[in-house]
C-alpha cells in the first residue's frame, strides 16, 4: 500500500442500500493519484462504454467524493467532488475547502462513491467504520444555515448517545445541498460550512437527483502514515512561511480583485460582460473590510493563508445578511456582472445564493444573461413573472435566484444554466440569444476576461480547457507552464488548495508528494505522462457527452461571441480577441496535447498512454 | 533559591474570538504527543458548532483541580513545574469521572487507547502556542500563572459557542446554533 492513503474507498448504492468497501490497485493510484485524476479513471472504467446515454441526473451516474494523498498533509484542507457533469456532460474535478477530506481519511476512507438513487430523502452518516443511510425528511427543504445547524446538532447527539464514555463530541464535517440541489438545478453546488462550495460541474444537482441531502463524517483515527514525516514537516514549514509572507491573500483574500481587476486589468465581467472595466471605488476591498468584515482571518484545516473573511451587513435594508466575504469571483458575478457596486448589496446576494445552495459564479452568469435579455427587450416583465431585473437591483436578482432554486416560472428555464437556457429561450422567442451566453461547453466562464490580454492572457484558455469555462483549469502553452491545467490537475488530484502554492518553487509540490507517498514524481513525468492521460480521459468524455447535448470541437472549441466584440470602455477600449489568432493557437495547442486537426485525441497518442479502449470509443467521432 | 522554585508556572492565555479555525494547533499538538497528525487525539480541539464560530477548547487548569480530586485511581496529578494536569496512562482506567466533574467538559478519551487526554502544557513549551504565534493569529499566548479567573475559561463547547456566536453575528447569532 502506498503511504499517505487510508487504503480503501467507501461505496454506497442508494438504490439497493448496499454499502461496501472497494480498493484500487497501487498502479491505478500511482497513475491517477486521487481526486480529479482518479475520478476520470473511475468514471471511464464504470460508465465509459455507455457514456453518451448516461443521464447526469439519473440513477446510473456516479457521484464521487475523493481525497488525494496530500489531503490533510499539505496545508489547507479540500475534497474533490466529481461525476458526469450536468453542465458539460463531461467530467469536472470540483474541489471544496473544509475538514471533510481530513475527517474522511481519519475515518479510514480515501473517498466515497455514491451510486443509484434513494427512494426518499436520505443522508449518509459515517463514524469511522460505522456507515449508515439515514432519513433526511427533517432536513430536506432547509436552507444552508438551517441544514448545518440541525445536522450538526443531530449528529453530535447521535455520537453522544452511541459513545457516551468519550467526552464531548466535536461536530462531524458535513457536505450538503440546499434547496437548489434538491430541485436538480444545474447551477447547484455541493456545499461545506455555509458558503464553501464545489461549484463548477453542477454536482449539487447530481446529489439532489440521488435524494442525498448530506454526508456527515467523523473520523477518530490518525491521518495515514507518510513515507518521510521529517520531510513532510519541513516542506509544510516552507509552505506556511511562504503563505505568512503573502500579505495580499492573507489580509485581503481575492476580494482585493473586485476593484483592481476591473480598474487595472479590465477583465472583470460588468453587466453580463458588455464591459470589463469599471473604476468604482465604492467597490474597493477597503470598503468591504470596514463595512462588512466581522472576522478577518478564516481558514480550513491547516491553512496558513486564511483568504476567507466572514462578512455581515450591519446597516441598511440588507442588515443581518451573513456570508463569507465575497471573494473576487463573487464580487464579480454577484456584483459587477449584475451592475451591483455596493458591498452591502453584494454580501446580501452572496448570502441568498449560499442559503439556496446555488453556485455564485454559474448563477451570477445566468442572472446577468437574463438581465441583458431584459435590457434588450427580448424577455419582458411578464416573462419574469412581474420581476424587473434591472442592473444594480439586488432585490430583483435575489427574487429571481429564489425562482431558479425552486424552478418556478422562468426560473425553471434559467435553472438549466446559461447555455441550455439560451437554447430554450431562442426556441421560445424565435431570436438567437446564444451570442449573449458567456459560457464554454455548458460552463459559464469564470470572472477573468481575456480581451484586454492583461489577466488571463491566452485566447484559447477556455476554448481548449477540458473543463470548459472553469477559470481554475485553463489551457496554456507550454504545457508545463504553472498556469496550465496540466499542473492544476495535480492540485485537484493530490487534492490541495492552489492558494497555498503561490510563489513557491515549482518542484515543491512534487517533493511534497514524494515525502508523503514515497514515490518519486517529477514535474516532467507528471505533465508529459500522468496529467496527459487524465486530460485525454476528460477530453474523451467531454466529446462523447450526451444525452441532451454534444460538443463538436469545430463549433464548440470556441470563445463566447462576446469575447470577439471590442471592449467598449476603459484603458483597453477597442481590444477584442481575434478569431484568426484563436484558430491558429488552437491548432498549435491541439498539436502539443496530441489531438488531431478536428480536436479529437489521436490514436497513436492514446495508445502510447495505454488508453486503447478510449481510442476505440473515439473511433465513431473521427 | 533552587532553580525549580525560581521558574514560574505558566498558563495559556486565550483570545477565542480571534481563532481562524486553521487547526494548526491540533496538528502541532498531535504531532508532538502522538507523532502523527491526529485531530481527535489532540489535547487542544477546535470546535465549530456554527461556521465562523471556531475556537480552541482545552484545559484551563482550575485552581481547585476538580478532575484531580475525583480521580479514583490517582492517575491525575498536578505538575509542580508547570501547573498542568498530568495523566498517568498506566493508572488511568478511562472511567470518565474527570470529564463528568470538569465544569467545561474538557477532557476526552484517546480514540484508540483506554486513557483520558488532558493538555499537559508540553512540559512548559506548548506547541500549539508556537504555531498560533507563528501564524500571527495570537489566539494563544503563554503567560505566567498568576491571578487569572481560570474557571471562567472552563466552559462547555455549547456555552462558549453560544456567546461567541452573538459576539460575532449579533442577534443573528442567537439563531445559528
Amino acid at each position: 500500500m502506498i503511504s499517505g492513503y487510508a487504503g480503501k474507498f467507501l461505496e454506497v448504492d442508494l438504490s439497493t442500500k448496499n454499502i461496501k468497501e472497494v480498493k484500487f490497485s497501487d498502479e491505478i493510484l500511482m497513475d491517477y493519484v486521487g481526486g480529479r485524476g482518479l475520478a476520470a479513471k473511475i468514471l471511464w472504467d464504470r460508465l465509459g462504454s455507455k457514456w453518451e446515454t448516461v443521464d447526469p441526473l439519473g440513477p446510473e451516474n456516479l457521484l464521487l467524493f475523493l481525497t488525494g494523498p496530500l489531503t490533510g498533509f499539505f496545508p489547507g484542507g479540500r475534497i474533490c467532488v466529481s461525476g458526469k457533469s450536468p453542465q458539460s456532460n463531461g467530467v469536472v474535478g470540483s474541489t471544496v475547502g473544509g475538514e471533510f477530506g481530513v475527517e474522511l481519511k481519519c475515518a479510514g476512507y480515501d473517498g466515497i462513491i455514491v451510486a443509484g438513487e434513494a427512494e426518499k430523502p436520505v443522508y449518509l452518516s459515517i463514524k469511522d467504520g460505522d456507515v449508515e443511510i439515514r432519513d433526511a425528511a427533517r432536513i430536506w427543504g432547509l436552507d444552508a444555515k438551517r441544514t448545518v445547524a440541525v445536522l450538526t446538532k443531530e449528529c453530535r447527539e447521535l455520537l453522544k448517545k452511541r459513545y457516551p464514555q468519550r467526552g464531548e463530541w466535536r461536530e462531524p464535517s458535513i457536505l450538503y445541498i440546499g434547496p437548489a440541489g434538491e430541485n436538480k438545478v444545474r447551477t447547484a453546488v455541493v456545499a461545506a460550512k455555509w458558503s464553501h462550495a464545489a461549484g463548477y460541474g453542477g454536482y449539487g444537482a447530481v446529489m439532489g437527483s440521488k435524494k442525498l441531502k448530506a454526508i456527515a463524517v467523523k473520523g477518530t483515527g490518525p491521518l495515514p502514515e507518510v513515507a518521510d514525516m521529517d520531510a513532510v514537516k519541513q516542506l509544510t514549514q516552507e509552505v506556511c512561511n511562504n503563505a505568512y509572507g503573502n500579505e495580499l491573500w492573507r489580509r485581503w483574500g481575492t476580494g482585493s480583485g473586485g476593484y483592481e481587476v476591473g480598474a487595472k486589468t479590465s477583465s472583470e465581467p460588468v453587466r453580463n460582460w458588455q464591459e470589463e472595466w469599471h473604476d468604482e471605488k465604492s467597490f474597493g476591498v477597503d470598503k468591504f473590510e470596514n463595512r462588512v468584515w466581522i472576522k478577518q482571518y478564516w481558514g480550513d484545516f491547516g491553512c496558513p493563508t486564511t483568504c476567507l473573511k466572514v462578512a455581515m451587513v450591519k446597516s441598511g435594508k440588507f442588515k443581518g445578511a451573513i456570508t463569507d466575504n465575497p471573494d473576487y469571483e463573487l464580487q464579480a458575478y454577484l456584483g459587477t456582472n449584475l451592475g451591483i457596486f455596493n458591498p452591502e448589496a453584494n454580501v446580501y446576494m452572496a448570502s441568498v445564493i449560499d442559503d439556496l445552495g446555488l453556485c455564485g459564479i454559474q448563477t451570477g452568469n445566468v442572472l446577468g444573461f437574463a438581465a441583458e435579455l431584459f435590457q434588450r427587450g427580448i424577455l419582458t416583465k411578464k416573462d419574469f413573472g412581474g420581476i424587473e431585473p434591472k442592473w444594480g437591483d439586488a432585490e430583483a436578482f435575489a427574487t429571481l435566484a429564489r425562482k431558479i432554486a425552486s424552478r418556478e416560472g422562468l426560473g425553471n428555464i434559467l435553472a438549466e444554466g446559461t447555455y441550455r437556457a439560451a437554447l430554450k429561450i431562442s426556441q421560445l422567442k424565435g431570436v438567437d440569444v446564444v451570442p449573449y451566453a458567456v459560457q464554454v461547453k455548458g460552463i459559464g466562464v469564470g470572472a477573468h476576461g481575456i480581451r484586454s490580454g492583461k489577466d488571463y492572457v491566452e485566447t484559447y484558455s477556455y476554448v481548449c480547457s477540458v473543463q470548459g469555462g472553469d477559470h481554475t483549469s485553463v489551457a496554456c502553452m507550454p504545457l508545463e507552464d504553472p498556469r496550465s491545467e496540466h499542473l492544476r490537475i495535480f492540485d485537484d488530484s493530490g487534492v490541495i488548495c492552489f492558494f497555498n502554492t503561490f510563489a513557491l518553487p515549482s518542484n515543491l509540490l512534487f517533493d511534497f508528494y514524494g515525502a508523503v507517498t514515497g514515490i518519486e514524481l517529477t514535474r516532467e513525468g507528471w505533465v508529459n505522462m500522468k496529467a496527459m492521460r487524465i486530460i485525454q480521459l476528460q477530453r474523451a468524455m467531454l466529446l462523447l457527452g450526451g444525452p441532451d447535448l454534444r460538443w463538436d470541437p469545430k463549433i464548440h472549441d470556441d470563445n463566447p461571441p462576446r469575447f470577439y466584440e471590442p471592449l467598449p470602455s476603459g484603458p483597453f477600449k477597442g481590444k477584442a480577441v481575434e478569431k484568426a489568432r484563436v484558430e491558429e493557437e488552437k491548432r498549435k495547442y491541439y498539436g502539443l496535447v496530441g489531438w488531431d486537426e478536428r480536436g479529437i485525441p489521436r490514436s497513436d497518442v492514446l495508445r502510447r498512454l495505454g488508453l486503447d479502449d478510449v481510442d476505440k470509443a473515439l473511433e465513431k467521432l473521427r | 533559591m533552587a532553580e525549580a522554585e525560581k521558574r514560574e508556572a505558566i498558563w495559556i492565555a486565550r483570545d477565542l474570538s480571534k481563532c481562524s479555525g486553521c487547526r494548526r494547533c491540533e496538528i502541532a499538538c498531535s504531532l508532538f504527543h502522538e507523532k502523527r497528525i491526529w485531530p481527535e487525539a489532540s489535547r487542544i480541539r477546535v470546535f465549530m458548532l456554527a461556521p465562523g464560530v471556531e475556537f480552541p477548547h482545552f484545559c484551563a487548569q482550575c485552581e481547585d483541580y476538580p478532575c484531580v480530586e475525583v480521580c479514583p485511581t490517582k492517575a491525575l496529578s498536578v505538575s509542580k513545574e508547570t501547573g498542568a494536569v498530568l495523566v498517568d496512562a498506566n493508572t488511568c482506567i478511562g472511567c470518565g469521572k474527570c470529564i463528568e466533574v470538569c465544569p467545561g467538559k474538557v477532557p476526552h478519551m484517546h480514540p484508540k487507547e483506554n486513557k483520558v487526554l488532558i493538555c499537559d502544557l508540553c512540559g512548559g513549551d506548548p506547541q500549539c502556542v508556537k504555531v498560533c504565534q507563528e501564524g500571527l493569529w495570537n489566539v494563544l499566548r503563554v503567560v505566567p500563572r498568576r491571578f487569572h479567573p481560570y474557571r471562567l475559561y472552563a466552559r462547555t463547547p455549547e456555552e462558549i459557542a453560544k456567546d461567541l456566536a452573538v459576539k460575532l453575528y449579533g442577534e443573528e447569532g442567537e439563531r445559528l446554533l
